[in-house]
C-alpha cells in the first residue's frame, strides 16, 4: 500500500478512537464544569457499558442488531441509574467538596472494577456488530460500522450542543454551573441538577462503550485507558469547554493513531502524559481555552 | 523627612477597567491617614498594591526610601508592611493565642525563646482586649473580637505601616468606640493606612484624609478641608451614610 | 494545642516504640514478617500524612517517591554492585531530587489541579520504569540477590535476610522517622507549616515565603518515602513496578486517612489496621481492593479525621 492510503487509513482509525473519547470526555467535561467534581470512576462507568452490553446482546437472541440496538439503550440506561444512586448516596452527603470527591470516587474505581471481576470475571469478550457491510474504497475495504460509530457520534454531540445552548434545561445547567448559589436563589433544584448531570456524564462514557464494543472487546480492565485519555482531552481543551473538548478529542485521537505508528505505545503515552501535566503547570486553562479569571 | 511610603504613576487594569489610575501618593511617617471614597473607587486595589497583594500594571512603590514594586508580599511584611483583611481573615481552627505565636516568631527570628514569643504574644493580645481568650479557638471569637484578632496578628508583626482595610465594618457602636482608642494607641509606635466607610470614625481618628473617586485620588487634605471640599461632597456624600 | 505537654507527647511515642520492640520477641512468625513490612510501609505513610495532614497539599502521586527509593536502593545493587548503606544513600537521594523537581513544578498549581498533576507524573515514572524494562526488570520486576543484602558495620556484618535483623532494622527507621516527624510538628517551622493548610493567603501576608515552605515539605515528604522504599528494597528484596503504580499512590492516602490525618501517630495506626483487615476479609474475599474502595467511601463520609483524629478531638487534645 502507498503512503496516501496507508495514512487515510490511520487518520480513519484515528477518527474512529476521537469520535468515542470525545463521547466520554464530554461526559467527564459535563460532570467538572457543573459540579466541580473530578470523577475518576469515569473510566468505570464507560467499563460498565461495555460489560453490560456484552450481557444484553447475548441474552437477546435473533439478529445481532437487535441486541445491539438493545444494549444502546438499556446499558447506558442502567450506568445512568447506578451513576445516580451513587451521586445520591456519597456525592451529594459530601457536599461535592473536590478533594473528598476525588477520594470517593477513587472508592467506586475500585468497588466497580472489582465487582465486575468478580461477576463478569477477567476474560475479554467480544460483541457481535450490527452489521458487517463493508465499504470498498478503491485501495481497501473498510468497516462500514466503524464509520457509523463517527456518524453516531458526531449526531449525539450535536444533540448535546442543541440541548445544551437552545433549551431549557441546558439553560438551567449553565446558569448552574455559572454560580450555583445564585441558580438556586432563582428556584432553580441544583441539588436535581446535579444528580442528572452526574448520570448524564455516566451514560455518555457508557454509549461510547457500547459503540466502541463490538470492534474492541469488553473487559474489566477496559475502563483505565478512556479514563486517562479523557483527563488529557479535557485538559487539553479547556476545563468544562464543549468545543474545545471536541476540537482536543479529534486531535488526540488523530495523533494516538499515528504516534503509535512510528513510536511504541509505552513512549507515546510518556510523551503524552508529560506533556498534558505540563500543560496544567504551565496553562492550565487548556490549549483552547481562554483565561478566566 | 522622606515619606514613609510613596506611589508614582500607580495603576491596575481588571481586563478594560482602570481599577487604580495613575495615582500618586505620599505617607509621612507617624501619620494616620484615612482613605475614604464611594465603592468600587480603588481603595483596597491600591492597599493591596502596596501590601503586594495584587501586581501593578504600571508605576512605582517606594518604601522608606528604597522600591518594593518587585517585591513579593512576604518581603514586604518583613520590611514592616503589615495588612488586615477586609474579610476577616483568620485562623478558625487554631487557639487566639497560635494565630498570634505566628506572626511573632517570625518578628523574634534571632534568638527567640518560648518565653520571649509568650511575652510578645500576649502584649498584643493585651492592647487589643484579647488576653481572656488566648486559648479559645479563633473561630469561636464573636465577629467583633475576630476584627481585633485580626488588628492583634497585624500588630504582632512590629510594623512601621500597618494597613487596616475597613477595621470597623459590622461593629457594634461600643466597640467601634474601643477601636478607636486602641487605633489611636497603634498610631504612637506606627504609621496607619486606614480605608474606613464610617466617616465619624474618620474624621475623629485621621490626621489627613485621601478621597479616591474612579480610581484617582479626587481630594486630599486634613478632615476640616475635606469636609468644606465641594468636589468630594458632590461625588461622596451621596453615598456616605 | 500540643503546647503544654511535652513530655507527654514524647512519652508515648517512646512508649509505642519499646512496645514495638517487644512485639518483636512474643509475635509468632508470620506476624512477625508481616508487623516489620507494616512499619516500614508505615514511614511511606508518615510521609505522606506530612505533606497531607500538616500541609494540607494532596498529592496522588506518591508512589513515585516510594518507587525511587525502592528502584534507586534496588537497581543500585542489582546493576551497580553497590554496597547496601550506599545503596540506601543513592534511594533515599534519587527521591529527594526527583521530589525537588516535582515540587518545583506541581507547586505551581493548587488544589485538584495539583492532585491531578502529581497522579500524572507519578504515571510517567510507572511508565518510564516499564519502557525500560531491560534495565528495571519492567512488570515482573527482580528479585535483590540474598548474598547482596548484608549490612556491614565494620567487623560485624549483619545478615538483613535475617527476619529478626529485619524486624529490628525496620524498627530503627520507623523510630527515627517517627521521633523526626514529632520534632518536626512541634517545632517553629511546623506551626508555619499547619497555618499554611489552615489560611495559605494570610500565612503570606504574615510574613511567610509559602512557597519556598511548601517546597521544603514536599521534598522532606519525598524523602521519607523514598527512604521506605530504599528500605523496603533492601530488607525484602524485591522492586516491582506495581510498587509505583497509582495504586500505591492511593494506599498512603487510605492509610493516613484511617488512621487520621495530621497526627503523629496515625500513619501507624491507618497501616495496621488496614492490613489486618484485610488479613481478617481474606478469608472471605480475595478481592481485596473491593475492601479497599469500601473503607474510602466510608471513611470520607462518616469518618474523616481518621482513628487518631476523632480520638485527639473527643478526649486527648494533647495528641500531637
Amino acid at each position: 500500500m502507498h503512503f496516501g492510503p496507508h495514512l487515510l487509513l490511520a487518520a480513519l482509525e484515528g477518527l474512529v478512537t476521537s469520535a468515542v473519547l470525545a463521547l466520554t470526555a464530554l461526559g467527564l467535561s459535563l460532570v467538572f464544569g457543573v459540579m466541580r467534581v473530578v470523577n475518576v470512576a469515569h473510566g468505570e462507568f464507560f467499563m460498565l457499558g461495555a460489560v453490560l452490553a456484552w450481557a444484553i446482546s447475548t441474552a437477546i437472541s435473533g439478529h445481532p442488531a437487535l441486541g445491539f440496538l438493545a444494549a444502546l439503550v438499556i446499558a447506558p440506561l442502567i450506568v445512568g441509574a447506578i451513576a445516580l444512586v451513587a451521586e445520591r448516596l456519597v456525592l451529594r452527603r459530601l457536599n461535592y467538596n473536590p478533594e473528598a470527591t476525588i477520594v470517593a470516587t477513587i472508592g467506586m474505581l475500585y468497588i466497580i472494577q472489582q465487582l465486575a471481576l468478580s461477576f463478569y470475571g477477567p476474560e475479554a469478550r467480544p460483541v457481535e456488530p450490527p452489521f458487517s457491510y463493508r465499504i470498498l474504497l478503491p485501495w481497501f475495504g473498510y468497516s462500514g460500522y466503524k464509520l457509523s460509530i463517527i456518524a453516531a457520534s458526531a449526531l449525539l454531540l450535536i444533540a448535546t450542543w442543541l440541548v445544551l445552548t437552545r433549551t431549557r434545561i441546558g439553560l438551567i445547567m449553565r446558569a448552574t454551573q455559572y454560580d450555583s448559589e445564585t441558580a438556586q436563589a432563582f428556584g432553580i433544584p441544583v441539588d436535581r441538577v446535579y444528580g442528572g448531570v452526574f448520570a448524564l456524564g455516566a451514560m455518555l462514557a457508557a454509549i461510547a462503550a457500547v459503540l466502541i464494543v463490538p470492534i474492541s472487546q469488553a473487559h474489566y480492565l477496559m475502563g483505565q485507558d478512556p479514563l486517562l485519555l479523557s483527563f488529557i482531552v479535557v485538559i487539553i481543551g479547556g476545563l468544562g469547554s464543549l468545543r474545545g473538548t471536541v476540537v482536543a478529542a479529534v486531535l488526540i485521537g488523530l495523533s494516538d493513531g499515528i504516534i503509535s505508528m512510528f513510536f511504541s505505545p509505552t513512549l507515546a503515552k510518556i510523551i503524552a502524559t508529560l506533556l498534558v501535566a505540563m500543560v496544567l503547570v504551565f496553562r492550565p486553562q487548556g490549549l483552547f481555552g481562554t483565561a478566566s479569571r | 523627612m522622606t515619606p514613609l511610603l510613596a506611589t508614582k504613576g500607580l495603576s491596575r487594569n481588571f481586563g478594560g477597567l482602570r481599577a487604580v489610575d495613575s495615582v500618586d501618593f505620599t505617607l509621612m511617617p507617624g501619620e494616620i491617614r484615612a482613605v475614604i471614597g464611594p465603592n468600587g473607587a480603588g481603595k483596597t486595589t491600591f492597599v493591596s498594591m502596596v501590601s503586594g497583594r495584587i501586581q501593578p500594571s504600571s508605576g512605582a512603590i517606594v518604601f522608606d526610601g528604597t522600591d518594593i514594586t518587585s517585591l513579593p508580599a512576604y518581603v514586604r511584611v518583613r520590611q514592616g508592611i503589615a495588612y488586615t483583611f477586609q474579610i476577616t481573615s483568620i485562623y478558625a481552627n487554631l487557639s487566639v493565642y497560635a494565630n498570634v505565636a505566628l506572626p511573632v516568631q517570625l518578628t523574634l527570628r534571632h534568638g527567640p525563646s518560648k518565653s520571649a514569643i509568650q511575652a510578645a504574644v500576649m502584649t498584643a493580645l493585651e492592647r487589643t482586649g484579647l488576653a481572656d481568650r488566648a486559648h479559645m479557638p479563633a473561630g469561636q471569637l464573636s465577629y467583633g473580637h475576630q476584627r481585633l484578632l485580626e488588628v492583634a496578628m497585624g500588630l504582632a508583626l512590629k510594623p512601621r505601616l500597618l494597613i487596616l482595610d475597613e477595621p470597623t465594618q459590622g461593629l457594634a457602636d461600643s466597640e467601634i468606640d474601643n477601636f478607636i482608642v486602641l487605633v489611636r494607641d497603634i498610631a504612637s509606635s506606627a504609621t496607619v493606612l486606614l480605608i474606613e466607610h464610617n466617616m465619624p470614625v474618620v474624621m475623629q481618628l485621621a490626621d489627613r484624609i485621601t478621597v479616591f473617586n474612579a480610581g484617582k485620588i479626587l481630594a486630599e487634605g486634613t478632615p476640616e478641608a475635606i469636609r468644606e471640599n465641594a468636589a468630594v461632597q458632590e461625588a461622596y456624600l451621596g453615598t456616605a451614610p | 494545642m500540643s503546647e503544654a505537654s511535652p513530655a507527654k507527647a514524647y512519652a508515648l511515642h517512646l512508649g509505642v516504640i519499646a512496645l514495638l520492640f517487644v512485639l518483636s520477641f512474643m509475635l509468632p512468625d508470620y506476624y512477625h514478617g508481616l508487623l516489620a513490612r507494616i512499619m516500614v510501609l508505615a514511614v511511606f505513610a508518615m510521609g505522606y500524612n506530612m505533606l497531607f495532614g500538616y500541609v494540607g497539599l494532596f498529592s496522588l502521586g506518591h508512589a513515585m517517591f516510594f518507587g525511587a527509593g525502592l528502584y534507586g536502593a534496588g537497581l543500585a545493587i542489582i546493576q551497580l554492585g553497590w554496597s547496601v548503606p550506599l545503596a540506601l544513600l543513592g534511594g533515599i537521594a534519587c527521591g529527594a531530587v526527583l521530589a525537588l523537581a516535582i515540587g518545583l513544578l506541581a507547586l505551581r498549581t493548587t488544589g485538584v489541579a495539583f492532585m491531578i498533576v502529581t497522579m500524572m507524573f507519578a504515571q510517567v515514572f510507572y511508565l518510564l520504569i516499564l519502557y525500560f524494562a531491560a534495565w528495571t526488570g519492567g512488570d515482573q520486576g527482580q528479585v535483590v540477590p540474598q548474598p547482596a543484602r548484608v549490612l556491614n558495620l565494620g567487623a560485624t556484618s549483619l545478615d538483613l535476610t535475617n527476619p529478626t535483623v529485619r524486624y529490628m532494622s525496620a524498627l530503627v527507621l520507623f523510630a527515627l522517622v517517627l521521633l523526626v516527624t514529632l520534632a518536626v510538628v512541634r517545632s517553629r517551622y511546623g506551626r508555619v507549616l499547619v497555618a499554611i493548610r489552615e489560611n495559605e493567603e494570610r500565612t503570606k501576608m504574615l510574613g511567610y515565603d509559602t512557597f519556598s515552605n511548601k517546597l521544603i515539605a514536599v521534598v522532606a515528604s519525598g524523602t521519607i518515602c523514598a527512604a521506605s522504599g530504599a528500605a523496603y528494597a533492601v530488607l525484602f528484596g524485591y522492586v516491582g513496578s506495581s510498587f509505583a503504580s497509582v495504586q500505591y499512590s492511593i494506599l498512603p492516602l487510605l492509610w493516613v486517612l484511617l488512621g487520621g490525618a495530621a497526627t503523629t501517630l496515625g500513619p501507624l495506626i491507618g497501616t495496621v489496621f488496614m492490613y489486618y483487615v484485610i488479613d481478617v476479609t481474606s478469608g472471605y474475599t480475595s478481592a481485596y481492593l473491593l475492601i479497599v474502595g469500601i473503607a474510602l467511601i466510608l471513611l470520607v463520609l462518616f469518618f474523616p479525621k481518621g482513628i487518631l483524629g476523632s480520638i485527639r478531638q473527643r478526649w486527648l487534645g494533647w495528641l500531637p
